[in-house]
């Protein structure tokens, strides 16, 4: 169940109350997020969409441990994550938050396989157990007889597949996605969708994603509008759009 | 070692820029060695006196000559062991390139006073008993490829004039890599035979052992003390001390070694720290999403340096190896005009040294740049 009210008490995944960002630019302070108050469950599937500069990237980055608030706080699965130091807000980001970035951003000279591993590398797993955990990402993504690619020898939707992979290789508590098929085409753009949405439906994972796409937007269970740093619960789309409907 | 897949690969990002980088590594190394060991040559009379050694030269200058009848005076001196001399021969063999010390010693105690030059003792018999005989040190012999048995012509402006013939009798080696095998020696009652009335009975200096080198001080002041007033007032010190004096006339030389040495090393340092900055700066988003998925600041930072370590390694350890093999020819090449140079172990480990501090040098700051970098501004860039 996704609130903006911030009347879901303690319950749900994320917890956001009262948050506010403000940057100083040059002389000015922008106020990029006013008392901002969000409610998530496990499972959902949350599209933030709004125009330029409303926040969304912001808020994402806030969620993400990123970025640290002006005021407020942000709570995920009972870890409030506003006060915590920059080494610990690391360690949780590895273990509760997989990024998907719309450039992508794998490492160019890391294989598939390889850039799929380096969220392990950073755990107790052994050599063996890494590649068991790679190749299945991997095959989630669909992207098994890919592997040993490098990112040049994959097309763009390929490598955002492999982000995919990276993104959930380490069995994170959720996943933040910025503008996830903002650089690609139409087809890969709905097949990179139809994955985010059966990692929701068939293993149950968390998206939090910000799109300008109104039709990507429609993909999620819930859509939310930020407009001048204010958040406003969108109409809820249906759900069951079909593929070729972001054609 | 899980992580040094990441630091090779990353390593290999522009091949044709780590080609050139190592290579100036490599070259800016060897030269640097080079320096060290030319440096290293002028200093070594220092580094291989003998503690227990003093040296006692005319007061006025080193040129001017002392009695040699001062001999059994300093020798009842307490605590004096062993007493040699000495002299300046300044000839040339053949021609006026082929320059060497030669030097006129007292066979009776050469050995005793300098036993970590080596002779064999047939050859130091065959030397004793030949008046005219010569012994050449080991690199010298080699230079001009003599061997025993030989006649050496060696002619000198000095003693009035003309060519000396010698037979060559023995080869020396030094116990120690940095001793010095470039000296000739021949005798001193052939010497004192054949110059002129004004020279004989005049030795260049001599060198003594003394017991106990804590005595050293005592009995050099004694010497001094007994001929003070005399018409060859002397000066003794220690063997270390009268080297150090050599080296001071090189002044200018080494300051402008040094010189040369730290241009060297900053620039080496210029150019690699150049190209971490270069290549950290290129990959400002990957190392943010490095950041992003868990990975410490710290964890960034050993990324950048260790690359900028492997860089200095593999860098150094071409420019020691070539060092290795071109510093003996350079050596031998610039026989006569420097001072034996040997590539001494010290000299590869203060080489190594070198490489990696400059490797880290290079990498902090652009490792730095990186651990501070700050996920959210580093994004906005891409």
């Amino acid at each position: 169940m996704v609130k903006v009210d911030g009347s879901n008490g303690q319950s749900g995944l994320i917890q956001v109350r009262d948050l506010d960002k403000r940057y100083r630019r040059g002389g000015e302070e922008i106020h990029v997020l006013q008392g901002l108050n969000l409610d998530v469950s496990a499972g959902e599937f949350v599209a933030f969409m709004g125009p330029s500069g409303s926040g969304k990237t912001t808020l994402l980055n806030l969620l993400g441990g990123l970025d640290v608030p002006t005021r407020g706080s942000i709570t995920v699965a009972d870890d409030e994550i506003t006060h915590m130091s920059s080494g610990k807000l690391t360690e949780w980001r590895a273990r509760h938050v997989g990024f998907i970035f719309q450039m992508y951003n794998l490492i160019p000279v890391l294989t598939a396989f390889q850039n799929v591993e380096l969220p392990l590398l950073l755990t107790k797993l052994s050599k063996t157990e890494r590649r068991a955990h790679v190749e299945t990402a991997l095959s989630i993504v669909g992207l098994s007889d890919r592997m040993n690619h490098f990112p040049r020898q994959l097309s763009g939707g390929q490598e955002q597949r492999v982000t995919i992979a990276r993104a959930i290789v380490s069995d994170p508590t959720f996943l933040l996605c910025d503008e996830p098929t903002g650089d690609l085409d139409r087809k890969s753009a709905d097949e990179v969708m139809a994955l985010l949405e059966e990692l929701v439906a068939s293993h149950h994972k968390t998206v939090l994603m910000v799109t300008h796409d109104p039709l990507v937007a429609a993909r999620a269970q819930t859509t939310l509008h930020l407009d001048k740093g204010v958040l406003v619960e969108g109409s809820k789309l249906p759900h069951s759009i079909p593929a070729g409907g972001v054609a | 070692m899980k992580f040094a897949r990441i630091v090779w690969a990353n390593l290999f990002r522009k091949k044709i820029r780590l080609l050139l980088t190592i290579g100036s590594f490599a070259v800016a190394l060897f030269l640097f060695v080079f320096l060290a060991v030319v440096r290293d040559a002028f200093n070594r009379g220092a580094d291989v006196a003998g503690a227990d050694r003093l040296v006692i030269i005319n007061r006025t200058s080193i040129i001017n000559p002392i009695p040699l009848k001062y001999r059994d005076q300093i020798l009842r001196i307490p605590g004096v062991k062993v007493i040699t001399h000495n002299n300046w021969f300044g000839g040339t063999y053949i021609e006026e390139k082929n320059f060497f010390p030669q030097f006129v010693i007292d066979p009776e105690n050469q050995r005793q006073v300098f036993p970590e030059l080596i002779v064999p003792d047939d050859q130091w018999n065959a030397f004793v008993k030949d008046r005219v005989g010569a012994i050449a040190g080991a690199q010298l012999a080699e230079r001009f490829h003599w061997k025993i048995g030989d006649r050496i012509p060696i002619k000198t402006t000095l003693y009035g004039g003309g060519a000396w013939e010698f037979n060559l009798d023995g080869i020396y080696h030094g116990k120690r890599p940095q001793d010095d095998e470039t000296q000739f020696w021949f005798q001193w009652d052939y010497f004192e035979e054949r110059v002129p009335e004004s020279f004989k009975g005049q030795i260049g200096w001599y060198i003594l052992r003394v017991d106990n080198p804590d005595d050293a001080p005592r009995i050099a002041k004694s010497i001094d003390e007994l001929f003070m007033n005399s018409p060859n007032e002397t000066k003794t010190e220690t063997e270390s001390a009268f080297a150090a004096g050599w080296v001071k006339q090189f002044g200018n030389i080494q300051t402008l070694i040094l010189s040369i040495g730290t241009v060297v090393f900053f620039t080496l340092l210029l150019v690699t720290g150049n190209t971490m900055a270069i290549s950290v700066r290129e990959r400002t988003s990957e190392l943010a999403v490095f950041k992003a998925i868990g990975y410490s600041d710290r964890a960034v930072l050993f990324f950048v340096l260790a690359e900028a370590l492997t860089i200095a390694i593999i860098g150094g350890g071409l420019g020691i190896l070539l060092a290795l093999l071109a510093i003996p020819g350079l050596g031998k090449a610039l026989s006569g005009l420097l001072p034996s140079i040997v590539l001494a172990p010290p000299m590869l480990l203060f080489g190594i040294a070198v490489a990696i501090i400059t490797g880290f040098l290079s990498g902090i700051l652009p490792g730095l740049g990186a651990m501070r970098l700050r996920v959210v501004n580093a994004m906005r860039r891409v």
